[in-house]
């Protein structure tokens, strides 16, 4: 019982990764893309986690959910929207 | 017509994926077969060398020129960016006139920052201890730096002194590894006492090229994240 209550909960993480990362292609709005994938690392981050490896959790989390994030909201911020009808 | 064949395409590839990876022994527990390294890491790599996380263990020691090359590509990635970002005239950062950031904010970050660099130094100090280490703590010091850039802008940074902390990390780094070359047999190897195990100061040189690797990386990021944000468009 306790092995299938992890499994079921790697498989929702998996699925609300997939969720995520098909937001993140799918989002017009790129600062909405950026959050969706932010999302994504964050639930790559926990599933490392709970797979036992807590050093790739921590880099997962630090570097592709904030770092990363911050980065492309400061390069999105700083650039310009051409749209083409 | 072309949602159509590329959702016919997109199933031929994930059958094609399928029907690879079907062999492949996927959560079965490979460690068991006496021959793989990762048994000798896991068995041999606290004993061997000092370091009671053995994710770091392999990661400083047995790879350890592998990570002198992650490094080096992310040095080589801020120099890129360094080159790209000052390719022009660099433009006051306050020269549209902004409104500075409420007290609040200001003092929230002030109050922050210093407890974020000191959590990112407990990481990368007990990187052979615990879970963790050079890399992890190094992008959370310039998350740290990342607040203070967002909160508080009148906060100059002094890059100069960033970058020498940098190189200096590097060639730390690189010495560490001669000085191995030189006292013991082989780059990158352990000439200092290895000390009592699971305290503070042991692995012999563990410690030091984690502290080195955070310094390096965390310079490095933040002031990749300082030549974003001073970058005007």
């Amino acid at each position: 019982m306790e092995e299938s209550l992890e499994q079921i909960l790697e498989l929702s993480l998996t699925l609300l990764m997939l969720g995520g990362a098909v937001c993140a292609c799918v989002f017009k709005d790129l600062l909405n893309a950026v959050i969706a994938a932010a999302f994504v690392s964050l639930m790559a981050a926990i599933l490392f986690y709970f797979l036992q490896a807590p050093d790739v959790a921590m880099a997962e989390a630090s570097i592709g959910a904030a770092l990363t994030t911050a980065i492309f909201v400061i390069a999105i911020k700083k650039t310009k929207r051409v749209e083409e009808e | 017509m072309r949602i159509l064949i590329s959702c016919v395409l997109l199933v031929i590839l994930s059958l094609g994926l399928v029907f690879a990876l079907e062999q492949a022994p996927f959560g079965s527990n490979q460690i068991d077969n006496a021959d793989k390294p990762g048994r000798f890491y896991l068995n041999q790599g606290m004993e061997k060398t000092g370091a009671a996380n053995v994710v770091t263990s392999v990661v400083v020691t047995y790879r350890g020129f592998d990570t002198l090359g992650e490094v080096t590509i992310l040095f080589i990635a801020a120099i890129g960016l360094g080159a790209v970002f000052h390719s022009r005239k660099k433009v006051k950062r306050y020269e549209k006139e902004k409104q500075s950031a409420s007290l609040i904010l200001q003092t929230g970050c002030r109050f922050l920052f210093p407890l974020i660099v000191l959590f990112g130094t407990y990481v990368f100090i007990h990187g052979h201890l615990s879970p963790g280490g050079g890399f992890q703590g190094g992008v959370i010091i310039a998350s740290a730096f990342l607040l203070l850039f967002l909160g508080c802008e009148e906060k100059k940074i002094p890059m100069k002194s960033m970058n020498t902390v940098e190189s200096l990390a590097g060639i730390i780094f690189v010495g560490i590894g001669l000085a191995g070359l030189y006292w013991g047999e082989s780059f990158l190897e352990n000439f200092l006492p290895r000390g009592m195990d699971y305290m503070l100061l042991s692995g012999g040189v563990i410690p030091i090229i984690y502290i080195a690797i955070g310094f390096k990386v965390g310079a490095e990021l933040a002031g990749i994240v300082a030549g974003l944000i001073e970058r005007n468009p």
